[in-house]
């Protein structure tokens, strides 16, 4: 009830004020009354009265203390207030409210992408029950992984869907690419392949029509899909669904059941789905090929421990089960120790998390530690501009205003240049987080996240904001209300030297600053340079000019013992196209990062390498030279003696200074790739494999001619060699699409792809490189403005010096002194700090160690470069300074 | 003991004066201490306001302007029904601290 009548008396505040005026007022005149009764004359009764009631002001203001509706009030007064200072100085305003803006944006921005990879919940009905299936520490590469979130293979899934007594419901998913529309003209679209309880479980309700249903899960044969929101309203038309509602997927007209609602865009955080169809139990499923993620929604009173208790208990029977064949006994064994654990899911699955949470997480510390030295900066201008109010707070003191009244006053100013900072920040995050998540998007994939300002996000601003005032408010405001009213009155604005105690806060404030700007410089080259080590590092392979082609034929029917022939007559077929200066197919695009193992014996040496089965044109189109030995030929096929060309991490590691030609090599057997010893015919030197960061593994090509047969496939990769760029991809297609009709063809740019991957090292450099410029840019801002500051200080000392006979030399060394003081207690600091931070970015770096000598003296260089910068001008100001004039403005 | 009890004094003593008074203005409270405290107690008016307006702010007493005897206006503060249990409580808690403070005094 309190509440009410404060909130009622806000509105009636004049009325409320005048009141307690009225009532102090009578109190006076009831004592000046008693003290005529007791005989005074009424002069010595007033003067008595006032006496004993003491200052009227600071009563009143004491007693509206009291009512609170009048602090509500107060406080809107001062705001005010602030507001027509602001105006006065509209210089400072702006400066204060763009710094906030920017770097609270800028954190804002990072944060939103965060929340968005990483902290909000799938859009699904109670997802903190939502818990997935995995294999504890992964199956360590073991069978084939098909996806980046495979976890199961289909008898495992088979066994887990028969027993789940933890979940109330339980579904598996993987996502997987398929053609859309006729195939002379399709194109890959995401699919997303459910299980038949996956939309019930999840508790998706559609959008229209019907989602999919346990009784959809039926023959192998793509027969009906659900479509996305965004896929129904861009290809379809957002037309409404009915029962002879088709799209064209994988060639066929497949049936449209119906439409997820907008929301959701299946597992997969920064993906999107397309179409969604059942999934498939094949007759006789691969134990060995990982495919399939598991997930379920747990039972009330079951906790992801006692699920993943329960698991785990049924591991070995589970695994025992699946066991798949075609493996040596060691491998099985292996197979059989895997244990299943079960892990929260509520916020789905991505690979965007993986690969950027430390990025994120980093740049958010960097956009921090640039807030930082804005806030110093801000605060090293209220500090100067508390000190050109010192007589306005001397004489409000005077006047009998308390100092909480005027510490009030000043925070209420920084909170609101805080809260206007934060506001333009807010609105500054959106574009600046769509931005950088377009940064990231490259050729070939596109980051799909719904960036919002949630709750969350507004926390955070809110958050900062507060930070942000508290930091370069508090100091100046407990500074600027310390003045003492009579010295601040009677000595003008400075005495001779100025009052040391001021600077050495604002010293701080620069030291700070210089400190920070280190930890950033020194990651901005760190970054910088790691990213150039990686832009120019030769891989030990031909990069530009070469287009990468995917080529699939599921439509040709090639028997498999003919697909070798087939695949060397497309190659052929390439090489002969004009402007085409070679072609290769190869089992393997390097730097793309995928990866094909097999397990090796040789002489009594065991171990993995890599395998490539690539057409003898290999080498040439890449352009890695034959080091000793022989190239394959075509006259290496199934019929002729096994070959194979090592590299020279594999002869280091299996042969040591053994001579390599003629040595053979046994290859384990796996399911389809039966047992094999090869004849090593020649040696390249080491290129890269999978990604430029990794080292180079023990490598081995041999000719695609002798693929295993049980293995072949109607899909090919080829790398095509040619300088005349899209011109000659383009007559490649026509020359393709002409002789094999049905064929479905994908070009790529190898070099664009090997830059794709390293998006987040460009993001890195590029971002940390930019603030690392603006923190050096911050930083000559507060150093010179401190120093010009210290100088109107220090004017009648510099004054005096130069009427005793200072040289112009030695000023300027004076100033410069004070500059290098703070620069060398600031690097030493940023020094440590930037070692103490390194760690946390060296398993980002390539090429370089956290702690790299050359960069910290290159940051040191920088900044010393820059004090001098910001400092000369003041130091030449300060030793043309006419001395007469100054001693005469005392 | 309860917590404020010593600072707490300046909230008794002006409770009970109303409770004894019924309803009365501020300069009337201050006269009233004095006198029946035979001028050993001094209420300063830079304390009495503050806390009779805060005691309004919690529903203690409530306020309304009256006539005084000598024909100015004032306003009259009078102790509510939460003001009358305030003032029990307050009453209660000060004669555990007297008693308290007593027992120090002639601990020998």
């Amino acid at each position: 009830m309190g509440v009410f009548r404060r909130i009622w008396a806000l509105g009636k505040r004049s009325t409320v004020s005048s009141e307690n005026e009225r009532e102090l007022r009578e109190h006076m005149q009831m004592r000046v009354d008693s003290n005529i009764a007791n005989g005074m004359n009424r002069e010595e009764a007033e003067r008595k009265a006032r006496l004993r009631f003491g200052n009227p002001v600071v009563m009143k203001e004491r007693v509206e203390a009291e009512d609170a509706a009048l602090g509500l009030d107060s406080f809107f007064r001062d705001a005010r207030y602030a507001l027509r200072g602001f105006l006065k100085s509209p210089g400072f305003t702006a400066v204060a409210i763009v710094t906030l803006a920017l770097g609270i944006g800028a954190n804002t921005a990072i944060f939103q992408l965060l929340d968005a990879v990483r902290l909000r919940s799938l859009p699904i009905q109670a997802p903190q029950e939502l818990a997935e299936v995995r294999i504890a520490g992964g199956n360590h590469g073991f069978g084939i992984n098909d996806g980046a979130y495979a976890q199961f293979t289909i008898p495992m899934w088979q066994e887990v869907r028969r027993n789940h007594e933890p979940f109330s419901g339980i579904f598996a998913w993987r996502t997987t690419d398929v053609l859309a529309g006729k195939l002379t003209d399709a194109h890959r679209i995401h699919g997303l392949e459910v299980s038949g309880e996956f939309f019930n479980v999840l508790g998706v309700a559609p959008m229209q029509g019907r989602l999919i249903e346990p009784q959809d899960e039926a023959g192998c044969e793509m027969s009906k899909v659900v479509v996305s929101y965004p896929y129904w309203k861009s290809q379809m038309g957002g037309q409404a669904i009915t029962p002879a509602t088709t799209v064209m997927i994988d060639g066929r007209a497949v049936q449209v059941l119906g439409v997820t609602p907008p929301s959701f865009f299946g597992m997969v955080v920064g993906d999107r789905f397309d179409v969604a169809f059942p999934s498939c139990i094949p007759p006789n499923p691969r134990r060995e090929m990982f495919l399939l993620s598991v997930m379920g929604r747990l039972k009330p009173g079951w906790t992801i421990d006692r699920a993943s208790g329960y698991f785990g208990a049924l591991s070995s029977g589970i695994f025992e089960n699946t066991a798949p064949t075609g493996y040596n006994a060691d491998a099985i064994k292996k197979y059989k120790a895997f244990r299943l654990a079960v892990y929260p899911a509520g916020s789905g699955v991505s690979m965007l998390r993986d690969a950027y949470n430390t990025s994120l997480q980093l740049l958010l510390a960097i956009t921090g530690l640039v807030l930082l030295i804005a806030c110093a900066n801000l605060a090293n201008l209220m500090l100067a501009r508390a000190s050109t109010r010192q007589r306005e707070m001397a004489i409000r003191i005077a006047l009998g205003a308390s100092r909480g009244r005027l510490l009030r006053q000043l925070l209420i100013e920084s909170g609101l240049l805080a809260f206007a900072g934060a506001a333009c920040g807010l609105a500054l995050a959106n574009p600046l987080s769509r931005l950088l998540m377009s940064s990231l998007n490259t050729s070939n994939g596109r980051i799909e996240l719904e960036i919002a300002t949630d709750w969350r996000v507004l926390l955070f601003a809110a958050g900062v904001a507060a930070l942000t005032a508290m930091l370069f408010g508090t100091i100046p405001a407990l500074r600027g209300t310390k003045a003492d009213p009579i010295t601040s009155l009677k000595s003008g604005a400075r005495g001779v030297a100025g009052s040391r105690e001021r600077f050495s806060m604002q010293r701080l404030m620069v030291v700070t600053q210089i400190a920070v700007s280190m930890v950033l410089l020194v990651g901005a080259l760190l970054f910088v340079r790691s990213y150039r080590n990686l832009v120019t590092l030769d891989p030990g392979m031909r990069e530009s000019g070469i287009t990468v082609a995917y080529i699939g034929f599921p439509f040709a029917n090639i028997k498999p013992e003919n697909e070798a022939e087939y695949k060397r007559q497309i190659v052929e077929d390439v090489r002969s196209v004009p402007g085409i200066q070679n072609a290769a197919s190869t089992t393997q695009t390097p730097l793309g990062g995928g990866s094909w193992t097999h397990h090796i014996h040789v002489g009594d040496k065991e171990g993995d390498s890599k395998f490539t089965y690539s057409s003898p044109t290999y080498f040439a189109t890449m352009g890695i030279p034959l080091l000793t030995g022989r190239n394959f030929t075509d006259a290496d096929t199934n019929d002729s003696p096994l070959v194979l060309i090592a590299n020279q991490t594999f002869i280091r590691q299996y042969l040591g200074n053994a001579p390599p030609i003629g040595q053979s090599v046994r290859v384990m057997p796996e399911p389809q790739y039966p047992e094999r010893t090869y004849q090593i015919i020649g040696t390249i030197p080491d290129t890269k494999y999978s990604s430029l960061r990794d080292d180079t593994p023990p490598m081995a090509f041999v000719p695609a001619a002798q693929f295993p047969v049980t293995a072949q496939g109607p899909g090919m990769a080829m790398m095509i060699a040619s300088t005349e760029g899209p011109a000659a991809i383009a007559s490649v297609r026509r020359v393709l699409e002409t002789k094999y009709p049905s064929m479905i063809l994908q070009f790529f740019d190898f070099q664009q792809g090997i830059r794709d991957n390293l998006v987040r090292d460009r993001m890195m450099a590029m971002l940390s490189g930019f603030f690392g410029v603006l923190a050096a840019m911050l930083v000559v801002v507060g150093l010179y403005g401190v120093l010009s500051f210290f100088i109107t200080q220090r004017r009648n000392e510099i004054g005096i010096r130069i009427a005793l006979g200072a040289r112009r030399w030695q000023v300027i060394g004076l100033v410069m002194r004070d500059t290098a003081a703070m620069l060398l207690v600031g690097v030493v600091l940023g020094t440590v700090l930037a070692l103490l931070a390194g760690r946390a970015a060296s398993t980002m770096l390539f090429g370089l160690e956290a702690y790299d000598l050359a960069t910290m003296v290159f940051a040191f260089l920088l900044l010393a470069g820059i004090a001098v910068l910001a400092s000369w001008r003041p130091a030449r100001k300060a030793s043309r300074l006419d001395p007469v004039a100054a001693l005469r403005s005392e | 003991m309860a917590k404020n009890d010593l600072q707490g004094a300046l909230d008794l003593l002006i409770l009970k004066s109303l409770s004894q008074l019924g309803t009365m203005h501020g300069y009337g409270i201050v006269i009233h201490i004095e006198r029946v405290s035979d001028a050993l107690l001094n209420v300063e008016e830079g304390s009495l306001y503050p806390a009779l307006h805060r005691m309004e702010q919690s529903g203690w007493v409530r306020a309304e302007w009256r006539v005084t005897e000598s024909g100015r206006t004032a306003k009259y503060y009078a102790l509510t029904a939460a003001g009358k249990k305030q003032l029990a409580v307050r009453e209660k808690n000060w004669e555990q601290v007297v008693k308290g403070v007593q027992a120090i005094l002639r601990f020998a």
